[in-house]
């Protein structure tokens, strides 16, 4: 109690300086925690698959039906996707337009690329008779496999939309804002989808 | 007391280091780190497809339960190297949140499919005479 008065003076400062720092951006924060409930989506569609994806309905089974060389293929378009966007941050930071734009182009090409493969595999499936509406296990799985390359559709409508935006205003603190969160939003896919391979897929097959 | 005012010495002195050197609120991105993280990515990629289709290990439930850690450990390098997480950024606030969604991911994963095998376990089959004697 006694030394209140010394701590008034003392901490007013301090504490001035940590509400201002706190205040200065709140969007990545805010991006975060989107991807936080997206994350929580897509809990669900995992449990949903987890609770049907056993329930055939005398159809097909993940090993009748899941190509791995071509899942393996998909994975590795988006693995270097990644990458791919991780170079444009690297030449962001050094504030290159022209290599970042580059670097932007690839991944979305990388993208598209897996997108083309996905779409492939479901009108192979279709083509096949294992359509969503065969069977529980085939529902949950495009349910699930299909919002995962939504996301993925709409990452490459935003990143398109980003690289107009660069090649018109350059790097704006506000450019290399909304290309940090597009950075968070497509790892975080990258994240979900070594959730797909691995639960469905992988485990699909050894089942 | 003073130990809260330590605290937010810490906090304003940690932030300083690389707050608002660049923008704030950016992760500081390195090309070491994104290597890094894309090789062991592709490491943990490859070996359990790599198990699974070569069908290294006779024993599935073995091969189920390698995969899944292979699976959790690449999920935390992305977190780290990707997409630049640590427990200073945001003052902490991204990782509670993270840590939070954790939680209520396991709580909802696991909780979904212990209820419903359970179920799945308990239900009879169904005979022809049960059917009839139906309410």
């Amino acid at each position: 109690m006694a030394n209140t008065a010394t701590m008034n003076n003392a901490s007013a400062q301090e504490f001035y300086l940590t509400e201002e720092h706190h205040v200065e951006n709140g969007t990545m924060l805010g991006f975060w925690l989107y991807l936080m409930s997206d994350c929580l989506i897509f809990a669900c569609l995992f449990a949903m698959y987890g609770v049907l994806g056993a329930n055939y309905a005398a159809g097909p089974s993940p090993k009748d039906l899941f190509d791995l060389e071509l899942v393996a293929l998909n994975t590795s378009m988006l693995l270097l996707s990644s990458i791919t966007y991780g170079f444009a941050m690297l030449e962001m930071a050094r504030k290159r337009k022209t290599a970042t734009l580059m670097w932007l182009a690839i991944t979305g090409c990388f993208g598209l690329a897996f997108l083309g493969i996905e779409l492939y595999e479901f009108h192979h499936l279709i083509h096949e008779g294992a359509g969503p509406q065969r069977s529980a296990f085939l529902s949950a799985f495009f349910t699930l496999v299909g919002t995962h390359g939504l996301h993925v559709t709409f990452g490459c409508i935003w990143l398109v939309t980003l690289m107009v935006q660069l090649h018109k205003n350059g790097f704006t603190t506000v450019m290399r804002r909304r290309l940090n969160c597009l950075s968070l939003f497509w790892h975080f896919l990258d994240v979900v989808w070594i959730g797909v391979f691995t639960f469905v897929y992988l485990l699909g097959v050894l089942r | 007391m003073s130990a809260v005012s330590h605290n937010h010495d810490d906090l304003v002195h940690g932030h300083d280091d690389h707050g608002h050197g660049h923008d704030e609120g950016m992760p500081h991105v390195t090309f070491k780190g994104y290597m890094t993280g894309f090789i062991l990515s592709v490491i943990l990629t490859a070996i359990p497809f790599w198990l699974v289709m070569a069908k290294v290990i006779p024993d599935n439930k073995v091969t189920v339960a390698i995969v899944l850690g292979f699976a959790v450990i690449q999920v935390l390098v992305h977190m780290v190297y990707f997409l630049h997480l640590d427990t200073t950024s945001e003052g902490g606030w991204n990782m509670l949140a993270l840590i939070f969604t954790a939680m209520l991911l396991v709580i909802m994963f696991a909780g979904s499919l212990w209820v419903m095998y359970h179920m799945n376990a308990n239900m009879m089959p169904v005979s022809v005479e049960d059917m009839r004697n139906m309410p």
